[in-house]
């Protein structure tokens, strides 16, 4: 659809207007982060202390020696964290549905879901990953593996399966009611309303706090290391008892933010695509 | 003294697709002027347009002979002249109709609250809400929550009132209720603009009528000529769509 339109004089001059006042913006959000970056860093170098840490915390010659060991240790973080992430989801939709259901023959199940959610969240999550590694392999069950690393992570799943859930059902009961009605009203059931129309809703709504949730557990593969497993941070632990050098520990830490970054850039963007599709024109 | 609000040339577009090109209005003090036209022929993007929610890519928006288009213009220094009301009503679920109403005139207009508390009861209870004050948004009926709408955007005493098919989304039963509040309003000389699909009423309270054709305005003038004897065979065709048979 053209109409042979071409800016008027007073249009081309309102957008250089409009271009000069965003460079502006730039120059400050440039020049502001630079001063305040630029003071801490100045403010922590020149600190009486530095080269002492320096040498203890940022010793590249102790981040090359332990490096190899730590990221065979955190293979096993990442294997924790692909593998319990699912099942937590999976978990913690289930344990949330189960709460909102409203069909007098689940009520054991509504009742069970609500005191697992209250007891887990109550328990340090360190707690139930000991107890579980060391107390269920003593039962010596019959057809479940009973290595240390199976049953921290089990800890690691019913322990955020808790919190996920909440995060759940904060997001089904956000959506408007209307919404089940409509649902209601083309015939679908109440089971149906959920699946097809009030859960897909929700998630969407709780990304956000979902990934809130994934960053921590990736974080906390490394509580396995309270067991003795040999994660990334047991390895580099036991560098660092040997060689009185902390360095490992902040390769460690560049290890996870290694991970958990790009999962925060990725969901910023679905969340915006979603939004996009769904909103257009209105912000 | 100068219209309050002029516009000239307007033009805007989303991407490729043009959805207002060449539009000229003016608006004087006391004047009630409708939009009307098919869904989609811009109307509401005209009044989002107005009070600045929208950037537009080229023309001039003059209120009060001061041109709020230019970049270095604050929009909320407009805004709070201007009053809008939208189809949806847009009412904040988590306050109840007295927090809506006094909202802006104590946050924005610096308002004393009691003063805000006693200007927007006044208002409510002469727009039949007296009863619902103290009640969330959501309790109220279609018809009962627009009336909320509307003196929410009173209470800050808008030199302008911006409608945008206020109606649209009322049972006819509750339409007139809250049309009773605009004629009102016309009648102690506001100064609206306001996109409607209710062609009788616009005749009855326009001072002038445009409408609106994809995206240009192609016809305007009192509703007593555009109405009953339009120029355009365009508008001719519409308005036997839109008004009943007898006329």
């Amino acid at each position: 659809m053209t109409d042979g339109w071409t800016p008027s004089a007073h249009e081309l001059e309102r957008r250089a207007l409009r271009r000069s006042q965003r460079i502006r913006s730039t120059l400050i959000a440039t020049a502001v982060t630079v001063v305040v970056f630029g003071a801490i860093v100045a403010a922590i170098l020149a600190s009486p202390g530095w080269p002492s840490v320096h040498a203890l915390f940022f010793s590249g010659h102790h981040a090359r020696a332990s490096f190899h060991a730590i990221l065979e240790g955190f293979w096993i973080n990442v294997k924790l964290f692909l593998i319990c992430e699912p099942c937590i989801l999976v978990l913690g939709l289930a344990v949330a549905l189960a709460r909102s259901s409203r069909s007098p023959w689940l009520t054991p199940l509504r009742l069970a879901a609500v005191g697992y959610t209250d007891v887990v969240r109550g328990i340090p999550t360190i707690l139930l990953v000991v107890l579980f590694a060391f107390g269920f392999p003593a039962l010596r069950l019959q057809g479940v593996p009973n290595s240390l690393l199976f049953w921290a992570g089990v800890a690691l799943v019913v322990s955020y399966g808790a919190y996920v859930a909440e995060v759940f059902r904060a997001g089904i009961d956000s959506i408007h009611p209307s919404q089940l009605n409509s649902a209601s009203a083309l015939g679908l059931s109440r089971g149906q309303a959920m699946r097809f129309v009030v859960v897909p809703q929700a998630v969407r709504r709780v990304v956000p706090p979902l990934l809130n949730d994934f960053v921590s557990l990736q974080k906390d593969t490394a509580l396995v290391s309270s067991v003795g497993l040999f994660d990334a941070l047991f390895s580099a632990r036991d560098y660092g008892n040997y060689n009185f050098n902390y360095t490992p520990l902040v390769v460690v830490a560049g290890f996870f933010i290694v991970c958990t970054v790009p999962l925060a850039r990725l969901c910023d963007w679905l969340q915006r695509r979603w939004m996009e599709r769904e909103r257009a024109g209105a912000l | 003294m100068s219209a309050l609000l002029e516009v000239s040339d307007l033009r805007k577009a989303y991407g490729e697709k043009v959805v207002l090109a060449d539009i000229d209005l003016t608006v004087d003090r006391h004047d009630v002027i409708c939009l009307i036209g098919s869904s989609g022929s811009g109307k509401s993007t005209l009044l989002r347009c107005l009070n600045l929610l929208e950037q537009i890519d080229d023309g001039v928006i003059r209120f009060d002979g001061a041109e709020i288009s230019d970049p270095r213009v604050d929009p909320r220094s407009v805004r709070r002249r201007i009053g809008m009301v939208f189809q949806a009503f847009n009412l904040f679920p988590h306050l109840t109709v007295l927090d809506n109403c006094v909202l802006a005139p104590v946050r924005v207009h610096g308002v004393p609250r009691s003063e805000a508390v006693a200007r927007a009861t006044e208002l409510l209870s002469r727009f039949g809400l007296a009863d619902q004050i103290a009640k969330h948004p959501d309790r109220l009926s279609g018809g009962q929550q627009q009336r909320v709408a509307l003196v929410r955007a009173l209470c800050t005493e808008p030199e302008l009132l911006l409608l945008d098919e206020i109606t649209a989304a009322l049972d006819p039963e509750l339409v007139g209720d809250v049309l009773t509040i605009v004629r009102d309003l016309a009648e102690a000389g506001t100064t609206m603009v306001l996109a409607t699909h209710e062609m009788s009423f616009a005749r009855e309270v326009a001072t002038s009528v445009c409408f609106l054709d994809g995206g240009r305005i192609l016809e305007h003038g009192p509703p007593g000529e555009l109405l009953v004897a339009p120029e355009q065979e365009r508008t001719r065709q519409f308005l036997r769509r839109v008004l009943p048979p007898s006329g």
